[in-house]
């Protein structure tokens, strides 16, 4: 029965009838923004008893927020809250944090694995809802000294990894499961509470074997035979329009469609995904680039947390601009990082025919390559410290410029007056809005602190440049003056560049060919002007040539 | 400006500074006013102040590049004391006195330091994260591991051996006769009846820090302070942090080199044995009275932290105990240089991410 | 890919008593001493000091290292002691009177030390390791100034000439070898203290019985991952700070059962190695800062404290100089604590890279081939 905690607002009446006609969940006109961006916008659909809901999505269209919001993760509150109302059972409810979306009946299994590696199954799936013996010590001095009943934790977690269709040893330790294993010990442990009513799973098959994948399937269809809504996010469309029963689609914040899953097939849910409205008028114009070739990629791999690079090869014409898109999380920021040498990384990586060392990121500086990374505020500035600092920062390093000799060139020191003409240099070229050369880093919005980064890179003189999401979280303006800043180097110098990007509007607009990367892979190499589904189908796992 | 603001403004700063600092400041200034009505000389104090400052500044000194470099609080220093006891005691071995024999003392004391500071920057590369319980505990064997050394060392100085056996360091070696004061006394000047400038001492502090100021501007400098805020960004620009913090860990057990060589001839003694065990604890807690955190320190904190504690040093037991007709000092410098240690362990970091 | 891990795994675990080993057996021959009083030493001192060193399981097994702040567990014993002799309540009773002084002075002392430690993540030891000072700080405010002044003391002979503060040697002769000599037990020459080894039987049950509780299980699980426990509703800091409570009341017990072993206490030094010895001695067990059994308490105190009874003669033969075998013996416990660091830190490193190595690419992933066609996909879903 559902634990009411005292001090907080009854959500429930005990013991009131379930009306059949109710969904078990509603989502009313969900809408959030932080701090002016808009993420979400009128989001509504409802969930059936028993109902498998596929939510799919490119990057950024919401998804996770959504569930943010669902899970009552303190994140929204700090950020101002969100507009609309989650019902569930017809009744308003309002989670301020995850442990009152537990208390609801709602589990999710994250990404990454929340499991405790010294401890064996049983432990884990059990962990903080123990079972317990009575005693005198409990008595005396209070629940936390009570003797767990290991048996019957033992007995109970049989019983809930048999519900999944899975065979795991109660008694194993998490740190020596294979990774498969783990998922399904995170997924035994929702289903084991005792009220859980739904279930949200996000890419629950991406760390499983093709075999394990399809035991998951069956086992959430078996759940909600047995009543357990769920709601299953996955970008492998196929296994969504396997099990799901309606199919719903979000892109840039809102619903644009909600139907049963019968009768559609992978493509049309790819091109839901991707988008239909875009003119082939955005697409840049076709040009003819000699075939030499500037930089090659052989067999990649890169140990990115996050974004695994598995088996990656490709190659870049040189003066083009070589476009990386795919899905979060599904390995395209791990190409730039591994070859950077910024994560490990092993394979072959040839700069004009030379072969670049891995895991040594000044060798490959030195090669003349330069990265702009994602992360600009934790990897790309040192926020304390002032513009001019940063821009020539890696142009002192590694080509020991901005220095000059002191007594006689016994040693050298900063040369504050070059690194202040250099930085005033870009501050007009890129349109940087500060108040000096001198400000802190810190004090710049997110589209000059980009402008900065870039400034990094070029003080630099690249042969090639890697841009990884060049023009996430600024804004229009700056957003418009980065892209025409990198085609003017390309252009104008002849830089090559590689662009990592999530947005595949922006990805189409600048760049020559796109690669698509899916599970570590590239699915696909496309023409900008290729059909849009195209794109939604390799970003799925499915279609084009390797 | 308002008043609103400009009480807006004192508070924040204060908060930044952190209230245990203020407090202690306006505590030594209280001290220092107070000073006259127990009958202690202002201007002997104030001497006082200033020659201990110029015995100490050096070794506080030394923990500027280790921090900077976030390789924490090097309470591993007595690594660096070593190897300048190494070069005192083999001056004083070779008789060499005067201006010669301290400068021998450091010129000697730099291949050890050097050496030293090498293998120790190599160890705690291997154990990023935990680096200062295992700093104090290479600190303590080596302190322990030395004083076997001093023992079997085949030194022979009438003026170092122990009477009786002929072999064997004692424990405490007087510098009379050899460099004593040398610093202290170089130019100082004399004004009134009590007040003595060491100007020496506080131009070779000037020095030194004058040689770390241009260091942490140079290429090296400017890499090390990289990898101290942010190892990401450091990496990313093609800096090795291993490196960096190998170099900020040599050059930190160098300048504890000097800096003993320096508290010593103010002190006029050579010690030896157990006695660099714990001398790590007051320079650090120096530096982060004078405003530094875990990972950030510069040469304003060793300044003002060193005059400050050594205020505290000073003018504790002549005021305090003239007052309380007790004396407390002990209590007081365990106290507030503990007390310093732990609010600055215990402090979110400052760098903005 | 098991087989070298494992055997690395074995071999470093246990390096650091392999080290230790090596050289005090290399030690006992060269010492010269007779086997009978080293074993009757040993004996002796288990009784007298591994009620300090389980102090230190608790805080291990929750994640926060090396608990150097059970010094301050010490001190409350101590004053414990001062009272008890003040009052002159003997014997086996007078060391009851102690620990129930004591213990809510431990218990106030361990929660704020728990408040500390726990705003200082990730350098619990370094922070412990300076509160000690702190503390010791504190401890020589209250006892040289306050007592005998504000805290009123009645017998003369526990103070200083200056009528306040309590004397450098504080005479235990009212409790001396009080709980040693309870239940003695002579065998074959060696006399045991049963009385010390029963409340440490004791001890050892409640941590066997504790480890199976729903409080120890949390702590053992905050040990490992504070973010998943947060996660999972348990109350991280508090556990953590309950860790260090009952450590610091096991240090004040073990420093009376210390004390009454000695006879004398110095009044103003009697805690300031305490951290070091229980750490030394539990490090050398095989214990390491992430994990700790009662076996390593036991190994620890025999081989720690046979290297300090033989270590020093052996040097002093050998070299013919008794303080050489005495830096000899410190050297080498600092050195141990310090390897033993290091090698915790080293291997927390290398098994973090060998297990996200697992995941590296080149091999054949995770995931076969998707569906080769389109069709096929459609096929696939079934519908």
């Amino acid at each position: 029965m559902l634990k009411r905690l005292p001090g907080r607002p009854l959500f429930f009446h005990k013991g009131s009838a379930m009306v059949k006609s109710q969904p078990l969940l509603c989502l009313d006109g969900i809408s959030k923004d932080f701090y002016g961006t808009v993420v979400l916008k009128d989001v509504s659909f409802t969930l059936e008893k028993g109902q498998i809901l596929g939510l799919v999505g490119e990057n950024g269209a919401g998804k996770t927020t959504l569930m943010r919001i669902l899970f009552g993760m303190p994140v929204i509150a700090e950020t101002g809250g969100y507009g609309g109302r989650v019902m569930i059972d017809g009744e308003t409810v309002g989670f301020s944090n995850p442990f009152d979306a537990l208390d609801a009946g709602i589990g999710m299994v994250h990404q990454e694995f929340s499991l405790i590696p010294g401890f064996t199954t049983t432990e884990n799936i059990m962990l903080n809802r123990e079972i317990k013996h009575p005693g005198i010590m409990v008595e005396l001095f209070g629940e936390r000294l009570s003797v767990l009943e290991r048996a019957t934790m033992r007995t109970r977690t049989e019983k809930a990894v048999q519900r999944l269709g899975v065979r795991i040893d109660p008694d194993m330790l998490v740190s020596e499961m294979p990774v498969g294993h783990k998922q399904f010990t995170e997924i035994a442990r929702e289903i084991d509470r005792e009220n859980v009513r739904l279930l949200v799973l996000d890419e629950p098959t991406a760390v499983l074997t093709e075999t394990e994948a399809d035991i998951l399937l069956a086992a959430l269809k078996k759940l909600a035979a047995d009543g357990i809504s769920i709601i299953f996010i996955s970008h492998r469309l196929h296994e969504v329009l396997q099990i799901c029963d309606k199919i719903v689609t979000l892109r840039d914040g809102t619903v644009v469609k909600d139907v049963p899953a019968a009768g559609h097939t992978v493509r049309d849910v790819a091109s839901w995904m991707v988008g239909r409205d875009m003119g082939a008028a955005r697409a840049v114009q076709r040009r003819t680039l000699e075939a030499k070739e500037a930089f090659r990629v052989d067999h990649l791999w890169v140990d990115m947390p996050g974004e695994t690079v598995k088996d990656v090869s490709f190659s870049v014409r040189d003066g083009e601009i070589f476009g990386i898109g795919g899905l979060a999380g599904q390995g395209k920021l791990g190409i730039p990082n591994g070859i950077m040498g910024l994560f490990p990384s092993g394979g072959h990586a040839l700069l004009h025919g030379k072969e670049l060392p891995m895991g040594d990121p000044k060798s490959v500086l030195d090669a003349g390559m330069a990265f702009v990374s994602e992360d600009r505020r934790g990897v790309g500035l040192l926020l304390d410290e002032s513009l001019d600092w940063n821009i020539a920062f890696t142009a002192m390093q590694v080509k020991g410029q901005f220095l000059k000799p002191v007594l006689g060139g016994l040693f050298r020191l900063r040369d504050e007056k070059a690194m202040r003409e250099l930085a005033e240099d870009y501050i007009g070229k890129l349109e940087i809005k500060c108040t000096s050369c001198k400000q802190p880093a810190k004090e710049l919005s997110g589209g000059n602190q980009q402008k900065l980064c870039l400034s990094k890179a070029f003080a630099l003189t690249p042969k090639l440049l890697f841009v990884s999401e060049p023009t996430r979280g600024i804004d229009v303006g700056a957003k418009k003056l980065v892209l025409d800043t990198l085609r003017h180097y390309n252009r104008d110098f002849g830089t090559t560049i590689v662009m990592v990007s999530s947005e595949l509007e922006e990805l189409r607009s600048i760049c020559d060919r796109i690669a698509i990367v899916d599970e570590g892979r590239i699915a696909g190499i496309l023409e900008p002007d290729a059909d849009l589904a195209d794109f939604g189908l390799l970003m799925s796992g499915q279609g084009g040539s390797r | 400006m308002t008043d609103a603001g400009i009480k807006g403004r004192l508070v924040s700063a204060v908060r930044d500074f952190g209230w245990p600092r203020v407090i202690i400041f306006i505590f030594v200034v209280l001290l220092f006013l107070a000073a006259p009505f127990v009958g202690v000389s202002v201007s002997a104090s104030l001497s006082d102040v200033l020659n201990r400052f110029g015995q100490n500044a050096v070794m506080v000194l030394a923990l500027v590049p280790m921090m900077q470099a976030g390789a924490g609080l090097n309470f591993g220093l007595p690594v660096g004391i070593i190897a300048g006891l190494l070069g005192a005691t083999l001056a004083v071995q070779f008789g060499l006195t005067g201006w010669v024999g301290f400068l021998a003392a450091i010129v000697l004391c730099l291949p050890f330091a050097i050496g030293f500071g090498w293998l120790y920057g190599r160890l705690l590369n291997k154990v990023k994260g935990e680096e200062m319980t295992i700093a104090m505990y290479v600190g303590f064997a080596g302190v322990t591991f030395m004083s076997i050394m001093w023992i079997i060392l085949p030194y022979t100085s009438p003026n170092m051996v122990w009477g009786y056996a002929g072999t064997g360091l004692r424990t405490t070696i007087t510098l009379d006769g050899y460099w004593t004061r040398i610093l202290n006394d170089f130019l100082a000047v004399r004004i009134g009846q009590f007040f003595i400038f060491p100007t020496g001492v506080l131009l070779f502090f000037g020095l030194a820090a004058l040689g770390m100021r241009l260091f942490m501007r140079s290429r090296t400098g400017t890499a090390i302070t990289a990898v101290g805020s942010n190892p990401d960004f450091a990496r990313a620009g093609g800096v090795s942090a291993d490196r960096m913090r190998t170099i900020s860990v040599v050059v930190s057990t160098v300048y504890g080199a000097i800096g003993i060589l320096v508290y010593q001839q103010s002190f006029g003694f050579i010690q030896l044995y157990n006695a660099p065990l714990y001398m790590a604890m007051p320079a650090v807690a120096a530096i982060l009275l004078g405003g530094a955190s875990v990972n950030k320190a510069s040469l304003v904190n060793v300044m003002v932290g060193t005059f400050l504690f050594q205020s505290i040093l000073t003018m504790t037991p002549s005021v305090i105990n003239s007052i309380l007709q007790t004396d407390m000092s002990e209590v007081i410098r365990i106290l507030v240089s503990n007390g310093m240690i732990i609010y600055a362990l215990t402090r979110k970091s400052k760098v903005t991410k | 890919m098991k087989k070298p891990i494992l055997l690395r795994t074995i071999f470093a675990d246990n390096l650091v008593v392999v080290i230790f080993l090596v050289i005090t057996a290399a030690a006992v021959p060269v010492s010269g001493l007779p086997l009978l009083s080293i074993a009757q030493e040993i004996v002796t001192r288990i009784g007298r000091n591994a009620f300090l060193v389980f102090s230190l399981i608790l805080p291990i097994m929750a994640g926060m290292g090396i608990n150097f702040g059970m010094v301050l567990g010490a001190m409350a014993g101590q004053i414990g002691l001062i009272f008890a002799v003040d009052w002159n309540i003997v014997g086996v009773p007078g060391l009851i009177f102690a620990s129930m002084i004591g213990v809510p002075i431990a218990a106030l002392l361990g929660w704020m030390a728990g408040e500390v430690l726990n705003r200082a993540r990730g350098r619990e030891m370094v922070t412990g390791f300076i509160l000690a000072f702190l503390m010791d700080g504190v401890y020589q405010f209250v006892v040289l100034y306050l007592m005998g002044f504000i805290i009123p003391l009645h017998s003369i002979t526990i103070k200083l000439s200056r009528g306040y503060g309590v004397r450098n040697t504080l005479n235990l002769d009212a409790v001396r070898q009080t709980l040693d000599r309870l239940i003695p037990l002579k065998i074959g020459g060696l006399t045991f203290p049963i009385a010390n080894y029963l409340v440490m039987a004791v001890l050892c049950i409640f941590i066997v019985w504790f480890r199976k509780t729903k409080l120890g299980q949390d702590m053992r699980a905050v040990g490992q991952n504070q973010v998943v426990s947060h996660a999972a509703g348990i109350p991280v800091e508090r556990t953590r700070i309950l860790a260090i409570v009952i450590s610091t009341i096991f240090a004040c017990i073990g420093q009376i059962i210390f004390l009454q072993n000695m006879g004398n206490m110095a009044t103003y030094n009697a805690h300031k190695q305490t951290g070091f010895f229980a750490a030394a001695a539990i490090l050398v067990g095989g214990a390491s800062i992430a994990k700790a059994t009662i076996p390593n308490v036991f190994v620890g105190v025999v081989l720690l404290h046979l290297m300090y009874i033989v270590v020093p003669r052996a040097g002093t033969n050998l070299f013919g100089s008794a303080m050489i075998g005495e830096f000899f013996r410190d050297a080498f416990s600092y050195g141990v604590i310090a390897l033993a660091l290091v090698l915790h830190a080293w291997r927390k490193r290398a098994n973090a890279d060998s297990a996200r190595s697992g995941l590296r690419g080149g091999a054949a992933g995770n995931r076969t081939e998707p569906p080769a066609t389109i069709a096929a996909a459609d096929a696939g879903a079934g519908k």
